[in-house]
């Protein structure tokens, strides 16, 4: 298309149609799968497959279950297994799959003032940034990222909300708005691989502590349930669901690679 | 700071490089916003206009509270679209929710209220200029009315751009009611914040200087038509 | 063409009958009882502040009388609103060329083009403004735009034209000027009614005096006998250009 056309449709004032919509599927997931770029590898593969297009809506963990239980999402791919199950328990899901997994770290400055660098006991390694009194930045938005996070500060047996405001930064926000705060302030963190590995403004940290099993982060895939919701697209949905846990789907999944690295396993 | 230049930079990559995704990107932003303006004209400048002349108990209550809107939080609009044309929403039968439709008509209510107010001050003081001549020569209300927004001309033509302004400089809306969706609902704004997040601050900053020269562009084209209408009528 | 329809149906007289205009509660006019006839310049003289204006357009309808009623007698009189017109001490052009704004005024009257078009040269070269007719109106000095103001009232060919202070904002070469087409538009037959706080601009217009003071009708005369002989001291003081209490 030549420049001056372009020019003409960027500045055309009439409100002209999307393209035409084929089938396609509204999925709610989180800002993980997405900041990393997995979607943008994983889908293309699926709408090749199938001609369902996958529109994503990357918001937190709790807003993306809210979209699934209002009925304006068709699916809903989270990583948080107690808010999963309530969800299907409480009926607003007619299934739910194990999908694949990644891991969290601790990311930290360079100059690791806690002294957690290389540690293999993730609960140790959060006492002793407790025990310094170290800069430490919390997502603090209910999502699996951060839920996650307060299973393992318990299991230090710290309570860091009592430091709030202190060396403790409830950021509210997504995994990549808080990363750019850690890099700001050089704060500690727990970061999800995926988004660790794709972000581009790490500054002064570094991975210090991982390899724990207990920072494995499970992502399940829930249909949104057809009986609430009789509009939601539920045969795109089902779809989707089968093809992410059929071998071509996790070969996907597994192939992804971020410099080199692989970010998420399929499978629980 | 570094990020400067990486981002005149990077903002000249895309530039040259004319990217599909940053055309699809940039026309959805003209053509939401643009949209929002022309709704938020068609509902504000006659409401504007007649709050302008009018005169009952109240009004002047009620243009505080218009007045006021102007400072609507584009987040909170968001939210509230969002939860009226959400599936489980009153008006969720439409269908609207994560499309441009539903941008449009989250930021036609961010710009209403300033569309209308900058409207009812203009007609206002027109109206305290031309109201008693305009009566004395048999105009009627509505004809009064008419005349007084063409004589403002200029003045709404800038409260339009105002409006623009809110509108394609917003991204609280937008992404709550659009949801970002990639080739679908992803705007100028909202793709800044989504490189923000993932730490490409340089790209992130590229993106928003070529937003700002679009914004200069719209501008700029604006006040070369008033300015020669300006002439031409004295 | 004479401003009275041929079959003769004036609007006028004009009658005030004890007509009063207060302003939350202070009273500005009070007593006001006149009948204004076809025929003389009738000219409101007063200073400043004795409520010319006021009566000026409570005699248009501009304005409604607080007390009393303001009453057009004549065979006509359904057709007022569409025989009278006003200049008011400012002119207020649109923003449009000159002859734009004689235009609009004929539009709002509902005529068609071809009478606007020849109304619209007529009085603009009867006012001498005919050269500036396609200039931005707003952009003609003060005399010609309230000469263009007035060209504007005279193309609606009203029976009756109100002049509120026309001339007050001019410098004398204008505003003799401006006189002159006033009294043109009079030759062709409209009932010129005018304030005015000007002295020697009364004596040359008028041909009846209603003097006003304080917001009352104190005394009302033809011309020569109100300058040579008025009768009330306010009047009198007046003339002597005393400072009135």
């Amino acid at each position: 298309m030549s420049r001056i056309s372009t020019l003409l449709l960027l500045f055309g004032l009439t409100a002209v149609p999307a393209a035409a919509e084929g089938p396609s599927l509204t999925l709610a997931s989180t800002t993980s799968t997405q900041d990393s770029g997995l979607f943008g590898d994983l889908l293309p593969r699926f709408e090749a497959e199938t001609g369902i297009a996958v529109r994503v809506v990357a918001v937190g963990t709790g807003q993306a279950l809210e979209l699934g239980k209002r009925g304006d999402a068709d699916a809903v791919l989270v990583h948080d297994r107690a808010a999963e199950d309530a969800f299907l328990a409480a009926g607003f899901a007619e299934s739910r799959r194990d999908v694949m997994w990644n891991d969290f770290l601790i990311v930290g400055p360079g100059d690791d003032p806690a002294g957690v660098r290389g540690a293999t006991d993730v609960a140790a390694a959060l006492a002793k940034i407790a025990a310094a009194r170290a800069s430490f930045a919390s997502r603090a938005d209910d999502s699996g990222t951060h839920k996650a996070e307060l299973r393992l500060w318990q299991a230090a047996g710290v309570d860091p909300r009592a430091a709030s405001g202190a060396w403790y930064r409830e950021t509210g926000s997504g995994m990549g708005a808080t990363l750019n705060t850690a890099a700001e302030l050089g704060a500690y963190l727990l970061a999800d691989r995926a988004t660790w590995v794709a972000f581009r403004n790490k500054r002064r940290l570094e991975a210090l502590v991982e390899g724990d099993p207990r920072l494995r982060n499970p992502y399940g895939i829930l249909v949104v349930n057809p009986v609430k919701h009789p509009h939601v697209k539920v045969d795109a949905a089902r779809r989707f669901a089968e093809w992410l846990t059929s071998d071509a789907g996790r070969a996907a999944i597994d192939g992804f690679r971020v410099d080199g690295v692989q970010l998420f396993h399929a499978g629980r | 700071m570094p990020e400067i230049a990486e981002a005149f930079a990077a903002a000249l990559r895309l530039i040259v490089g004319w990217e599909p995704e940053l055309v699809e990107i940039a026309g959805l932003s003209l053509r939401v916003s643009l949209s929002a303006v022309a709704l938020a004209a068609a509902v504000g400048l006659p409401f504007g206009a007649w709050l302008g002349v009018a005169s009952f108990p109240g009004r002047h209550t009620l243009v505080v509270l218009l007045n006021a809107l102007m400072g609507l939080p584009p987040v909170v609009v968001g939210l509230l679209v969002y939860l009226l044309l959400s599936r489980s929403g009153p008006l969720g039968a439409l269908g609207l929710l994560f499309t441009p439709s539903a941008m449009i008509v989250a930021q036609t209510f961010l710009v209403t209220p300033i569309v209308a107010a900058l409207t009812r001050q203009t007609v206002s003081d027109l109206h305290d200029e031309y109201g008693e001549q305009l009566r004395s020569l048999g105009a009627g209300p509505l004809r009064a009315t008419a005349t007084l927004l063409y004589e403002g001309r200029f003045a709404l033509a800038t409260a339009l751009l105002a409006g623009f302004g809110r509108a394609i400089a917003e991204v609280g809306a937008v992404i709550i009611v659009g949801g970002n969706i990639a080739h679908a609902t992803r705007t100028m704004t909202t793709a800044i914040a989504l490189e923000t997040s993932r730490g490409d601050l340089a790209l992130a900053l590229g993106l928003g200087i070529l937003l700002i020269a679009l914004s200069l562009a719209v501008n700029a084209s604006a006040q070369l038509v008033s300015e020669a209408a300006r002439r031409a009528a004295g | 063409m004479p401003p009275v329809d041929a079959r003769g149906t004036s609007i006028l007289p004009l009658a005030f009958e004890g007509v009063g205009y207060a302003v939350r509660g202070v009273p500005l006019l009070a007593d006001l009882s006149f009948v204004l006839e076809a025929g003389p310049c009738s000219v409101i003289l007063g200073p400043n502040g004795a409520g010319k204006s006021l009566t000026l357009r409570l005699a248009d309808g501009l304005l409604a009388p607080t007390t009393g009623r303001v009453r057009w007698l004549g065979p006509g009189a359904a057709r007022a609103a569409g025989a009278k017109a006003v200049v008011f001490q400012r002119p207020v052009l649109l923003r449009r060329s000159a002859a734009a704004n004689v235009d609009y005024a004929l539009r709002l009257r509902g005529l068609p083009g071809e009478t606007r078009e020849r109304r619209t040269e007529r009085v603009l070269a009867a006012t001498g403004l005919l050269d500036l007719a396609g200039q931005p109106a707003r952009r003609l000095s003060g005399g010609e735009q309230q000469r263009l103001a007035l060209a504007r009232a005279w193309a609606l060919e009203p029976e009756v034209l109100f002049l509120d202070e026309p001339a007050a904002a001019l410098d004398p070469a204008a505003s003799r000027a401006l006189e002159e087409a006033i009294r043109a538009i009079r030759r062709e037959g409209t009932k010129i009614v005018m304030t005015t706080h000007d002295l020697a601009q009364a004596e040359r217009m008028a041909d009846e005096v209603l003097f006003l003071h304080r917001g009352r009708l104190v005394e009302r005369a033809p011309a020569p006998a109100f300058f040579h002989e008025p009768r009330s001291p306010e009047a009198k003081a007046f003339l002597r250009a005393e400072v009135l209490p």
